[in-house]
């Protein structure tokens, strides 16, 4: 570890922990209001059809029922924009908040009643009938490209990224290594819903909207528009957030219905999404198909990859538009030298649930194939899988390094990094050469164990800009106003522990606003591991100033240097002996009459680019086909730990979503596109059982350039290369190299691959 | 079906006087009905654990409870955990070893592992994980609150 201060790099208390803790939070559920209305929303039942009629007057004759809206009572709204990599070519694909002529997934919004208690909103919505032409699904994103409508097909674009001569490379290539690998349909499923409520305030012509989260202030501004409003007018309020994962707080269709119905009925209306809806309704993510194929000398160095792969986007393009697919395609060449790179990625829409992004979006995936490549190509020149990697790592002399890539409108460029000394931790922590002995030893003896690891590279810290203002109020407390937003990852701390270093304050008196889009004119919210990063930077930036302006100040009224004075725990002190009268900032703050604030933005136009390596030792049940985690390992630099514990909270919790994704969660369809896993007795997250205890090695060999305290982000890397991982540990548990082509590699799955390899050995 | 009915909910030691459908759960009156937002609801199933309240000693799922089944109960829910200021020790060994992120999950976690532990003070390691596992959290992977539950069974036993 690298310095440690009175502060930063320090593992103090949450300040978020008190009121979650005494339920006192207030999550969107939690917020009424008097005369609230409650929405239901009615959703197709069906995975593809031509909407006939929506019979309505059933619903409106039920006491309670104040209204019924269908599609044309929402005319005037259009359709949901693009947040991230909005490519023109998608705009056609959008989703209206209400279905109009046809519906593409079991779960799409038809129509919505609104009622004064949920039981009758229910009631109401089963009495609504939505009679609607069945047509064939489309649920397989690899087959040919068919009608989306009259005039679009299923596959809007096909995103190209690359770099140097492919085709050279492989013509001159000693061997050619192609794979087929698919990674499953599964997302966020935060355990809180979403919710949205709707106020409008008459008297001062201002919209409201409770239940934002993410990113409220570009939000306000689309849902402004939406609604033929000035942004000044539609104010979004952050509550406690119950979990975010990338799905939460982008547009939904159910944010524009409460809003249009406030304004429209002149009462306040609630939202509260049920399970099943979640499952059917918010985002879904990572369901694609690579084709990868490298070309490597007779050392297996890599010389060119060559990836086409297919993105199952569901029924439209969302907020997030092509920001997967295009993450997948910039981020696969990974820690690795790659000489030659080509990228061709297929969107295609399907009926399913539309998608978005999910922590570690796109590299995920990316990182899956990419590692059973190197591990492919190991076994393909016979040398073990660690040499491999070595012999392809990009040297920490080449660095900063430019990747001749672009993605969310910046050029991919490796900041810092020593890709070769943190494996070497990593393995020198796991005892790996011990390890492969007693593993070996293991299997001699009818074991069923094996190791495996994956190495990758993650992207924080997006820009453009995070702006703070500080202000140190008469109470001493000293407020810090930004524009992220919190999704209970700890920001109120860590941006209290950025700030209070800085200044010269107790972290504990450091109030953190975030997510009121009516106390900071912008700002960019809480995505892309950004916060810390970004608003981190800001903070110290702004105290930087408010501590410059405050020892001014204090310096006039103490008749004395600015440079003679110093701030200690709140109090202005007099340095080198000086005998004097000390004073609070709160003392100072009363005494100035425009009181004492500061405000600073910090800009950026390159991401930051943490990195790490996840090491996986497990057992297989060759009946059960079920693996057990006997250890883990995730070593991570993230340049700067500012909450050490708080990091590896992030790691772990991390782990065990992209275990949930490597082993168990899985969104199914029937064939007709009827979703099978729409609760938790069949969408199986990982329980307390199934999580094992995670070795986190934080390092901080390699701080970014990119900003004074050296930060990079660490909300992605704990389940980046989970799938990757212990795809390779699970191979070699069952003695087959590449076995693993497909996630979740469920019990059955294995099952399957076991019995396959005992055919192959004939026993 | 709509038909109200008249009940009294014992809720940490309070009497409420409520009126309720018989279909509505027990978890939509502490909320609703009792103002106590501190029990969530996360998948009305029966699975998540978020809505884990104590009723008459026994942690049970109040989103699989009607309101009317409650009458003559003594329910506990998060709010009642501290005393004034003092916070219990399952919430303090919480804050102590990071068992919570987003918090949504954590009244359902804390209601359950004090329930658990009141009946079963010396319960084993292994028992109390499968206990836990069976609510779940999205955000902290588990490893935190298990260690929270075993610091705070350890302060429990104390006399």
């Amino acid at each position: 570890m690298t310095s440690v201060g009175k502060f930063i790099g320090r593992s103090v208390r949450r300040l978020e922990d008190p009121p979650l803790l005494t339920g006192q939070g207030r999550f969107a559920a939690d917020f009424s209001f008097p005369g609230q209305l409650h929405m239901r929303v009615i959703r197709s039942a069906v995975a593809h059809g031509r909407l006939v009629r929506v019979k309505t007057d059933e619903a409106l004759k039920l006491a309670g029922v104040h209204a019924v809206w269908i599609a044309a009572d929402v005319a005037h709204i259009s359709p949901i924009g693009f947040r991230l990599t909005g490519l023109t070519a998608l705009e056609p694909y959008r989703q209206y908040i209400l279905a109009r002529d046809r519906v593409r997934y079991v779960g799409e919004p038809v129509a919505a009643v609104f009622a004064s208690d949920p039981y009758t909103a229910e009631d109401a919505a089963d009495l609504v009938e939505v009679e609607t032409e069945i047509e064939p699904a489309v649920l397989d994103p690899t087959e040919s490209p068919s009608a989306f409508d009259e005039t679009h097909s299923t596959e809007p674009i096909i995103l190209a990224k690359g770099y140097g001569d492919v085709d050279a490379a492989f013509a001159k290539a000693e061997h050619v290594i192609a794979l087929e690998l698919s990674i499953g349909r599964h997302s966020g499923v935060p355990i809180e819903t979403r919710g949205a409520i709707g106020v409008y305030e008459e008297q001062r012509d201002v919209l409201k909207m409770y239940g934002a989260a993410k990113v409220p202030h570009w939000n306000r501004d689309r849902i402004a528009a939406m609604l033929g409003r000035k942004p000044g007018t539609v104010q979004l309020l952050e509550g406690h957030v119950g979990g975010g994962f990338g799905v939460r707080g982008e547009i939904y269709p159910e944010d524009l219905l409460v809003c249009a119905a406030a304004l429209k009925f002149r009462r306040p209306i609630k939202w509260i999404e049920d399970r099943r809806e979640h499952m059917i309704a918010t985002n879904h993510s990572r369901q694609q198909v690579h084709k990868i194929r490298a070309a490597i000398d007779g050392a297996g160095r890599i010389l060119a990859i060559d990836n086409e792969f297919f993105h199952d986007n569901g029924a439209y393009m969302r907020t997030h538009a092509a920001t997967v697919p295009d993450l997948a395609a910039a981020m696969l060449p990974g820690p690795y030298r790659v000489p030659a790179y080509r990228a061709r990625g297929h969107i295609r829409l399907t009926n399913k649930t539309p998608c978005g992004t999910y922590r570690a979006p796109g590299r995920f995936e990316s990182t899956f194939a990419r590692e059973r490549l190197l591990d492919a190509i190991a076994s393909r020149i016979g040398v073990d899988r660690v040499e491999i990697r070595r012999r392809n790592l990009i040297a920490k002399s080449a660095m900063p390094y430019a990747l001749d890539l672009e993605t969310l409108g910046t050029h991919v460029v490796y900041d810092s990094g020593d890709y070769a000394g943190l494996l070497d931790k990593a393995l020198k922590a796991t005892k790996w050469c011990e390890l492969q002995d007693q593993l070996r030893a293991r299997r001699a003896r009818g074991e069923t164990v094996g190791a495996g690891l994956a190495l990758f590279v993650e992207k924080s810290g997006l820009g453009p800009f995070d702006q703070v203002r500080i202000e140190a109020l008469p109470s001493g407390e000293i407020e810090v106003v930004t524009g992220t937003a919190s999704v209970g990852q700890g920001v109120e701390t860590v941006i209290a522990q950025i700030c209070a270093e800085t200044l010269g304050v107790d972290y504990a008196r450091v109030r953190v606003i975030h997510g009121q889009t009516d106390r900071i004119e912008r700002g960019m919210g809480a995505f892309a591991s950004r916060v810390t990063v970004m608003c981190g930077e800001a903070t110290r930036l702004a105290s930087v100033k408010l501590r410059d302006k405050t020892l001014r100040h204090a310096a006039t009224l103490m008749q004395t240097q600015a440079v003679d004075l110093d701030i200690v725990d709140g109090t202005i002190v007099r340095t080198g002996g000086s005998s004097g009268p000390s004073m609070t900032l709160g003392k100072l703050a009363k005494a100035l009459p425009d009181g004492l604030s500061a405000e600073d933005t910090f800009e950026s136009a390159h991401m930051v680019y943490p990195y790490g390596v996840h090491v996986a030792v497990v057992g297989v049940d060759r009946e059960t086909g079920a693996v057990s985690i006997e250890r883990y390992l995730v070593a991570y630099d993230i340049g700067r730990a500012v909450n050490p514990m708080l990091v590896e909270g992030q790691i772990v919790g991390g782990f065990a979503q992209g275990l949930g994704g490597a082993l168990m969660e899985e969104f199914r369809y029937s064939e007709t596109g009827e979703p099978l896993s729409v609760t938790f007795a069949d969408y199986l997250m990982p329980t307390a059982r199934e999580v094992p205890a995670v070795d986190v090695l934080i390092t901080e060999d390699a701080p970014s350039p990119l900003n004074a305290l050296g930060l990079k982000g660490a909300g992605e890397g704990g389940t980046n290369a989970v799938g990757a991982a212990l795809a390779s540990a699970i191979d070699d548990a069952i003695g087959i190299s590449g076995a693993v082509t497909e996630l979740p590699v469920t019990p059955a799955r294995l099952r399957a691959l076991i019995g396959t390899a005992s055919v192959r050995k004939g026993d | 079906m709509n038909k109200k009915i008249d009940v009294v909910l014992n809720i940490n030691g309070r009497d409420h006087a409520v009126s309720v459908e018989p279909r509505k759960t027990l978890v939509d009156a502490i909320r609703d009905d009792c103002g106590l937002t501190g029990t969530h609801i996360g998948c009305e199933h029966g699975i998540c654990g978020a809505c884990t309240v104590i009723v008459d000693g026994e942690p049970v799922r109040s989103c699989l409870m009607f309101a009317v089944q409650a009458a003559g109960k003594s329910v506990r829910t998060v709010e009642g955990l501290a005393e004034g200021d003092d916070l219990h020790p399952m919430q303090r060994a919480f804050i102590e070893n990071h068992g919570l992120q987003c918090g949504f999950c954590t009244p359902g976690f804390l209601m359950l592992a004090v329930g658990v532990l009141e009946r079963e003070p010396n319960i084993s390691d292994q028992d109390l994980v499968d206990v836990l596992s069976s609510n779940l959290c999205r955000c902290t992977g588990y490893q935190n609150i298990i260690k929270a539950v075993r610091a705070a069974a350890h302060d429990m036993r104390k006399p």
